[in-house]
């Protein structure tokens, strides 16, 4: 597999990472990605077709409880981080435009 | 009383009345106030709640009350462990003004178990990195030299136990952020497995490789610390319960040593580090074999591919947690945002630094359509050959022992321009989080520059009571554990 990041993969990256990258930061990361990636290529020499993928160590599966009711944050400490609220909600700009046809 | 008493000595000195809790804290935030300036273990101090706990304790113990196991005693915690009290700041910019509206598990139970909490400790930004200087908020240097790093990501906690900041702190381990640090600072530090703590108010980074531990002055501290923050928690669902696992007394049999103990050593690994390490790691099996253990030789095939499997899943689970940081609920929101997108974006560009984006680019991409079974599932096929690797170790040997670090304490800046060069510095203890098993850090001497070396001991997953105890019959019969700074 080809493994140079180039500026159209960070880009495409930073797009789904929501990360505004600035015209040095995407330079930056084209380059020491590609060497990482070069580097994590390594695993690509092992054959692993009879191997299961381990998502993780413990021999637990669907861990449940029983559906009853719990306590939770009050409205007052939910929004108490936020960065801007307004009557009891987050506050952000506007999703839709006036002319959105809503 | 000594700086650099250890947790239990201390706890025991207050329970019989021969120092208060007061006394002892007080003389701590003294310290504090004359060495943190150059050391920089600590992002906040909670001076005067420490004050109060204190004189708490101490009138328990005056009214002959029962306390608890680490009554009076003040510690540490690394700043990616929520509390209701000050602020949790996993060391960004992110969060550098967010207080949690609840405390991590680990600290209800040091609570309960009567210590107090003297403040909150550095660390990489989101507890990425292998050296702390990814801080966004401080820069702490090593106790033994300040022109070199305190190692990471929990530098902070190995710092202020090393400096006789703490009696005792707690960090956690992605991929050796226990371990390493506590290498580079001469204390004992460990990874316990994955689940044997719960990591409910952990900041999460790796969900599955995370895991909570104590970083403390010998192997009977960190059995203290143990049988305290370890056991089932019903709110993290990766927590052991007890039909898995069930949890013992890690001080009951801390000091029976294991005989005819079987030690598995991989020459081709341990070639791999600068000669001191190598010289050191000899040493230490030689000491061991002096007690009657067995040294077997064996390779791991798959070691060397730990790393690489590593940031793989580790950043695809860091750009899929890491995701809730959206400028909205909480944290940073970039003043520069016109729309919603903004918002997001910006927020995301401005509140992280450069090595939580690149680890967070690079999950992004091994996640991506068209990358995701080349990197991703692959990386997971490859973690089980790892683990398959510590399977057949532990058939024929009761532990694995190997440096926790190539080299001893790096200079600050010397690995900050290549990323890959500080990952790499990884090596021996990435794969113990790949195979969820535990992993001690004891140190094992020092080198020609008078830096801390550390051994690494592991064993089977959930035999922590095992491995405090190989650790303990090493320090029972060295001093290394015991070398103070000369400060």
């Amino acid at each position: 597999m080809n493994h140079q990041i180039d500026r159209q993969l960070v880009e495409r990256a930073a797009l789904l990472s929501r990360l505004e990258l600035s015209e040095s930061e995407i330079a930056q990361f084209s380059t020491q990605l590609s060497a990482i990636v070069e580097y994590i290529e390594k695993i690509n020499t092992l054959h692993t077709e009879h191997v299961e993928p381990l998502a993780h160590c413990l021999p637990v599966h669907n861990v449940l409880r029983a559906d009853e009711p719990r306590g939770s944050l009050s409205n007052a400490e939910a929004l108490a981080n936020a960065p801007d609220t307004i009557d009891g909600y987050f506050k952000v700009p506007k999703i839709l435009d006036d002319n959105s046809g809503a | 009383m000594s700086d650099f008493q250890t947790a239990l000595e201390l706890r025991d000195a207050i329970a019989a009345q021969h120092c208060s809790s007061t006394q002892a804290v007080q003389q701590m935030l003294n310290r504090i106030e004359q060495v943190d300036p150059t050391v920089g273990a600590y992002l906040s101090i909670f001076a005067d709640r420490a004050i109060q706990d204190a004189k708490r304790i101490d009138q328990k113990i005056a009214a002959g009350q029962p306390v608890g196991p680490l009554a009076g005693v003040p510690v540490a915690v690394k700043d990616n462990l929520c509390t209701t009290f000050g602020t949790t700041t996993c060391g960004s910019k992110m969060l550098e003004h967010f207080v949690a509206p609840y405390n991590a598990h680990v600290i209800e139970r040091l609570q309960a178990a009567d210590a107090i909490i003297i403040g909150k400790t550095n660390l990489d930004e989101f507890a990425m990195g292998s050296s702390t200087e990814n801080s966004a908020l401080r820069k702490t240097v090593n106790p033994w030299d300040s022109s070199r790093v305190a190692g990471g990501s929990s530098g902070g906690s190995a710092a202020a136990v090393a400096a006789g900041l703490c009696a005792a702190s707690l960090g956690s381990d992605t991929g050796g952020s226990i371990r390493q640090p506590a290498s580079f600072c001469g204390v004992t530090g460990l990874k316990p497995t994955y689940g044997r703590v719960s990591r409910y108010g952990l900041i999460t980074y790796g969900s599955s490789l995370d895991q909570i531990g104590p970083l403390t002055r010998d192997t009977a501290d960190a059995a203290l610390l143990m049988n305290i923050i370890a056991g089932h928690d019903s709110r993290d669902s990766t927590s052991a319960s007890e039909s898995i696992a069930v949890k013992p007394d890690y001080l009951a049999d801390l000091k029976q040593p294991i005989n005819g103990l079987r030690i598995a050593v991989v020459p081709t690994l341990n070639a791999g580090a600068e000669a001191s390490v190598q010289n050191a790691i000899e040493e230490a099996l030689k000491v061991y074999q002096s007690l009657g253990a067995e040294r077997i030789e064996i390779t791991m095939p798959h070691f060397d591919y730990a790393i690489a499997a590593y940031y793989v899943i580790a950043t695809a689970e860091a750009s899929s947690n890491l995701a809730r940081f959206d400028g909205v609920h909480y944290g940073y929101r970039s003043p520069n945002a016109g729309n919603y997108i903004e918002v997001y974006s910006k927020s995301r560009d401005e509140g992280f630094g450069p090595e939580v984006k690149r680890r967070i680019m690079l999950g992004t991409f091994a996640l991506s359509s068209g990358y995701y079974d080349a990197y991703y599932v692959k990386a997971l096929k490859v973690r089980n050959l790892i683990r398959q690797d510590f399977v057949k170790a532990f058939e024929k040997a009761d532990c694995l022992m190997l440096p926790v670090s190539p080299t001893t304490a790096f200079k600050i800046g010397e690995k900050t321009d290549d990323p890959l060069q500080m990952y790499l510095a990884d090596i021996y203890t990435i794969a113990v989080n790949l195979a969820g098993l535990p992993g001690l850090s004891v140190p094992c001497g020092f080198d020609a520059k008078n830096l801390p070396i550390g051994l690494q001991i592991i064993t089977n997953a959930f035999t922590e009571d095992k491995l405090l105890r190989i650790g303990q019959m090493y320090q029972s019969v060295t001093d290394w554990h015991k070398r103070n700074l000369p400060l």
